[in-house]
């Protein structure tokens, strides 16, 4: 049913979203964490950092990483010597490329989740006996359950659709970054493209829609099993 | 088990100052809203910080602002309900009842888990969600909950404040229960005084931030400097009482004090039992000869010993009936056409049906000690 080069993309897509999406959610529980309960000067400067994805070029994000973590770049040069990673033109490269990109999404996402946390709740846990850490383990990371699904998948599905960054940071190498957004790209500049272009436009659609749909539910999910009620 | 308590803080304008202990039993902090009883308790239990003070706990000291100690709230083995329940909602029942238990220390006396279902009639609600419970429910689920972490004392923040008043009729026996066979101190917060005579062995009156007096319900209510404390609540006086016979046929307890009878609704205590009955003053009428051919089964000869004013129309009398003292309220009309003052003899009349279940305390406990 599907040709290798459309099978090939999406699985390279699916593992890039995955890896993204992994490798990025503690980091946007903590963010969430930071700004929903601490105020700290320069809060809001961390605020902009994390939304600034949201509103900038993602051409602008994307060189942004190949001047840092490029095999030239100061952080990736350091990279490559002393820990051997190299993130350029890499699948690696491009996960976190839209971890970068999906990740105020997540953030919000959380942010939310934990704002509507009853903070009474965890005293009464601390009288009980817990101590701070089994108090989040227990009480608070379950009640944030609702917004973890959502933004993990919100920035699931972000990565599927990521391309600017993507293309700029880690090119559109077939087998290693040749994503789906990338492969649309591509046939669309190819003469005689337009039927590839259309096929794995409708896979992305397909695609984006049982990501959405998926969140739906689990969100739903999560929530019923906070309040019966209130699903 | 005695909970030593005196702090001090200052929470923007609002100051406090207090100091009280309690042994075994329930202390009540009554005061009116404002007046600092549930700041009080937050320090007790470690979820703020005063600013001076110390808070001892069979000798264990939770907080010792000249020494710097200051146990976390989590290791001061403080049982805290809360008004509002504040029940995990994402777990059964069964997962609130035993939130605690793996946190109590090796060798401590953890209540069984049956035991404390059984006392608080929770084995029907056990599976369910905590939203799917009604608002008594939940408070009674809370208890347990508190009373599994093996405590070695309990703070109850106005627990049936957010309760109707049939839903709180239907708790009072389960906290009655709780008082008479949990052996640990117990601070219960409120501001509605027939809970206090319901429950509380002392009181700890607070107003503005401090502690007005601190001592037996009764002798509090008794002490004319602090009647102010009570003008709204109707408090009256408490009467203890011996109980004497039943009726079956007529459905009434006939209760012994001094040299009187006090005839009441029919109670379940055995004959012989002390009981704690609240008259209130509302409740007592005062005539000057004897009444023939009348309804009221309570009729006592006593002596009025003080009057004061209770508001613009009335006035309230300390009548002392052999060795205790009852107060009644009477317009100021009446006492200038029956001429009315300390030294006279009357009869105070108190209609059986007027003392219901709600101001009858059972069995009567031991003198709590002060700080």
């Amino acid at each position: 049913m599907l040709t290798d080069i459309e099978r090939e993309a999406l699985t390279l897509s699916l593992k890039i979203a995955a890896l993204s999406v992994a490798g990025s959610l503690p980091f946007g529980v903590a963010v969430a964490l930071v700004l929903a309960r601490l105020r700290f000067p320069g809060k809001a400067l961390l605020d902009v950092l994390v939304h600034l994805p949201l509103v900038l070029p993602p051409v602008v994000t994307g060189y942004g990483l190949l001047l840092l973590l490029g095999q030239n770049g100061p952080l990736g040069a350091w990279l490559e010597r002393s820990l051997g990673i190299v993130l350029a033109f890499r699948w690696t490269g491009a996960a976190l490329a839209s971890a970068i990109m999906g990740f105020p999404l997540m953030v919000r996402a959380i942010r939310l989740s934990i704002e509507a946390i009853d903070r009474r709740l965890e005293e009464a846990a601390g009288t009980l006996g817990a101590n701070r850490p089994w108090v989040f383990v227990t009480v608070t990371l379950p009640l944030m359950a609702p917004g973890l699904i959502a933004g993990g998948i919100l920035s699931f599905a972000k990565s599927l659709g990521e391309f600017g960054a993507t293309i700029t940071f880690v090119s559109n190498i077939p087998g290693e970054t040749r994503t789906l957004a990338n492969a649309i790209f591509a046939f669309t500049q190819v003469p005689g493209g337009e039927a590839q272009t259309l096929r794995l436009c409708a896979l992305s659609v397909a695609l984006s829609v049982a990501a959405l749909l998926a969140s739906e539910g689990l969100a739903r999910l999560a929530r019923s099993r906070i309040d019966p009620h209130g699903a | 088990m005695a909970l030593e308590v005196r702090v001090a803080s200052r929470l923007g304008d609002f100051a406090l100052d207090a100091e009280f202990s309690c042994e075994n039993g329930v202390a009540a902090l009554f005061g009116p809203s404002g007046s600092g009883k549930s700041t009080l308790v937050d320090l007790i239990a470690g979820l703020r910080r005063a600013d001076h003070g110390r808070i001892a706990l069979g000798g264990r000291v939770l907080f010792d602002s000249a020494s710097g100690v200051f146990v976390p709230a989590h290791r001061r083995r403080l049982g805290y309900v809360f008004q509002e329940a504040r029940l995990f909602p994402h777990m059964t029942v069964r997962n609130n009842l035993s939130y605690g238990r793996r946190w109590a220390p090796r060798g401590a006396a953890v209540p069984d888990f049956g035991a404390v279902v059984a006392l608080l009639d929770l084995a029907p609600l056990l599976d369910r969600r905590p939203a799917t419970l009604s608002g008594g429910e939940r408070q009674r689920v809370a208890i347990g909950r508190a009373l599994l972490a093996g405590p070695e004392a309990l703070l109850m923040d106005e627990p049936l404040a957010s309760l109707d008043a049939g839903i709180k009729a239907q708790i009072l026996p389960f906290l009655e229960r709780l008082r008479d066979e949990v052996r640990l101190p117990i601070v219960y917060v409120s501001h509605q005084f027939d809970e206090v005579v319901r429950l509380a062995d002392s009181l700890v009156l607070m107003a503005g931030g401090r502690v007005a007096a601190h001592g037996k319900v009764g002798e509090i209510l008794a002490r004319p400097d602090l009647r102010a404390h009570f003008a709204h609540q109707d408090a009256g006086r408490l009467v203890t009482c011996r109980i004497e016979q039943h009726s079956a046929e007529y459905h009434l307890t006939t209760l012994a004090f001094a040299d009187a009878r006090l005839v009441v609704p029919l109670l379940a205590e055995p004959v012989g039992a002390a009981i704690r009955v609240q008259v209130r003053p509302r409740d007592v009428s005062v005539a000057l000869s004897k009444p023939e051919g009348l309804s009221v089964q309570n009729v006592w000869r006593g002596t009025i010993e003080d009057i004061w004013p209770a508001g613009a129309e009335a006035v309230e009398l300390a009548i002392r009936v052999g060795d205790t003292a009852i107060a009644a309220r009477v317009t100021r009309k009446a006492v200038a056409d029956l001429g009315l003052k300390p030294g006279l003899s009357v009869y105070a009349l108190v209609k059986t049906v007027a003392i219901d279940r709600r101001f009858i305390a059972g069995a009567v406990h031991a003198e709590p000690g002060r700080g």
